[in-house]
């Protein structure tokens, strides 16, 4: 109980942010028309490719005689880059149609 | 001053994900909002690769390799989302989701092994600077008080979310494109459930055996410095894994097709959450907002999406469809005959009508039907018809699958109309033509309390003069119920591949 406590003391700041951002996640999509449902899915795919900055630091910090890090590492960038830069182009990609039509 | 514009670089990453998914909400600036994110994320990388420093003030390393990884996945994303045909979009979405949760997996995998020999590395780092020895003494202390379970505690969730978020995604990426069929046995639900609570069972006691291991190490710092872990979390870490992943497979292999949207779009929001374990893990405030946003925002989309199916996501994930598809037999009633109709009475009928209404399906999407779909529309306008499009907000794989894909062939966006306005106008419709949508025109969804799909907001077609229907078989849909508005005397057959029936028909009505 302690411990719990002590850890929510310590991380208050990250535990308002998450909250604000449950809000504000949802008051943000919430006046979504359909017609933008399958771009915003992908968009927001995009956006939690956000990981890929946790995966840059565990390749950076690896230990240079750490091939299991390193490998990890190394597939971690490959997989959150492939999220964040698929994501962004697949999602303009969708978009681009949209803008076409007046 | 490098950690502080690292802070600012986040700040802005932040600000400018909010933003983005703000935009993506409204057509007129979605696209700008998509570049803004983007712009974003790129500051946030190039800023973690040059600014980031860890508690010790050292920066990172391996250059080599990150820039490797970011080329070698940068350049396969491109192509990847490049190349991809619009009809497979909801596929690529699902696998770029898997590849976020894999990176997820990963991390944690990773972290994990650094944790579980944190004293190894400081000693040995700490014996070679000789009198640094005596200071090191309260470093464990922190982390056996404070620390240590909750790092464990993110590693988990981490690894589990983005472990099932991987899997499922691969699994709703396989479905979706037809290489994975559904697939469910007795008692499934059962087996989900357990694997999900051994797993979460697992990671407990990991965490609960790991503090107690410390609170003995701390009291003989010198003496067990070199291991603090026990032996058996490593091997029972790698369970937990491979269970997760079994979860996450098992987890979507049971929901059918129609139900992939939904299933994406949550898959969506968990590795949101997962990105935003590692937020924690890392204070990193750019990761925590971007996930949490993500995962906030990605929940209420699929509880909409639900929403438009009238029906809940527990509906859609304990897979009652198929459930229901088994009892139903003993009420099925004899269906009666349906009518087919010649390609040139379609056709006459059409070019004579007044008013003209498209009901586009996922039939349309396989057949890639949406440019002859155009023509065909152009054709009739040209002749006096009017032609609008009738979107059901669930038509397709997709929400919005329909107006991606007809925006794709050029269609106008004055002619897409939604639900109310269509079912608004069918009475006044002289001829409506359902294109390989099937469950989203069943009237049985208005009629038929028994039916998985009754209390949907379906297309009232019906109401229309006639209804042509243009399908490949007498096939169910993905629902997998029939359909009696196949059988009603206004309803006629035209049966085909929606291109090649398109075209027929285009010829058809150029000759007359």
């Amino acid at each position: 109980m302690h411990h719990i406590l002590s850890w929510i003391g310590v991380h208050q700041q990250m535990i308002y942010i998450v909250i604000l951002m449950v809000f504000l996640g949802i008051e943000v999509i919430g006046r979504v028309p359909a017609v933008l449902h399958t771009p915003l899915m992908s968009g927001a795919n995009a956006i939690h490719g956000v990981v890929i900055i946790g995966a840059i630091i565990v390749m950076g910090k690896a230990e240079s005689d750490n091939y299991i890090a390193l490998g990890l590492g190394f597939l971690a960038v490959v997989l959150g880059t492939l999220n964040v830069v698929g994501g962004f182009v697949v999602t303009d990609r969708m978009l681009e149609m949209f803008k076409k039509r007046k | 001053m490098g950690s502080n514009i690292l802070t600012i670089i986040y700040l802005l990453a932040s600000v400018t994900f909010i933003l983005g998914l703000k935009m993506l909400s409204s057509p007129a600036t979605a696209r700008r909002g998509n570049l803004i994110a983007a712009a974003g994320m790129v500051l946030a990388i190039i800023g973690t690769i040059f600014l980031y420093t860890d508690e010790d003030g050292e920066r990172l390393h391996n250059y080599g390799w990150i820039f490797g990884g970011l080329v070698v996945g940068g350049s396969v994303g491109v192509i990847a989302a490049r190349k991809v045909k619009m009809t497979a979009m909801p596929e690529m979405v699902s696998l770029f989701n898997g590849m976020g949760g894999a990176c997820a997996a990963l991390i944690s995998i990773v972290e994990f092994n650094h944790l579980i020999r944190p004293f190894a590395i400081n000693m040995r780092r700490l014996m070679g600077e000789g009198e640094f020895i005596r200071s090191h003494v309260n470093i464990p202390t922190g982390f056996g008080a404070g620390g240590q379970w909750s790092i464990l505690l993110i590693i988990f969730a981490g690894l589990i979310i983005g472990s099932v978020s991987f899997a499922g995604s691969i699994v709703a990426w396989g479905k979706l494109n037809g290489r994975i069929k559904d697939y469910s046995f007795k008692g499934q639900h059962f087996v989900n459930i357990s694997l999900l609570m051994l797993a979460v069972g697992i990671a407990a006691y990991i965490i609960f055996s790991f503090r107690s291991d410390l609170t003995i190490d701390l009291a003989n710092i010198s003496v067990t410095a070199g291991s603090s872990a026990p032996s058996y979390a490593k091997p029972l870490f790698y369970t937990v894994f491979g269970l997760a992943i079994f979860y996450g497979i098992f987890f979507v292999l049971p929901i059918g097709g129609a139900d992939m949207p939904v299933v994406i779009s949550l898959l969506n929001s968990f590795t949101g959450v997962a990105a935003a374990c590692g937020g924690f893990l890392y204070d990193n405030k750019a990761m925590l907002t971007g996930g949490i946003l993500v995962g906030a925002a990605g929940t209420l989309l699929t509880i909409l999406m639900c929403r438009a199916m009238n029906r809940s996501l527990k509906n859609v994930l304990v897979g009652n469809f198929g459930g229901a598809g088994v009892a139903a037999p003993g009420t099925k009633r004899e269906q009666g005959h349906y009518r087919e109709i010649a390609l040139s009475d379609a056709a006459l009928l059409m070019s004579y009508a007044h008013k003209v209404m498209i009901v586009p399906g996922y039939g349309l999407a396989v057949a890639q039907a949406q440019h002859v779909c155009h023509e065909l529309e152009k054709l009739l306008t040209e002749k006096g018809v009017e032609v609008k499009y009738a979107i059901h907000p669930v038509a397709g794989r997709m929400p919005g699958h329909m107006n991606v894909l007809l925006a794709e062939a050029d269609v106008s966006y004055d002619k897409l109309l939604e639900l109310e306005q269509a079912n608004a106008e069918f009475p006044t419709t002289d001829v409506v033509i359902v294109l390989g949508a099937n469950d989203v025109v069943n009237p049985a969804a208005r009629n038929d309390p028994a039916s998985p799909i009754y209390g949907m907001p379906i297309l009232d077609v019906e109401l229309a003069k006639t209804c042509i229907v243009n399908k490949r078989s007498m096939k169910p849909g993905y629902a997998g119920i029939e359909n009696e508005l196949f059988f009603r005397p206004k309803t006629a057959m035209l049966f085909g591949d929606a291109k090649k029936a398109l075209q027929e028909l285009i010829g058809e009505i150029k000759n007359l």
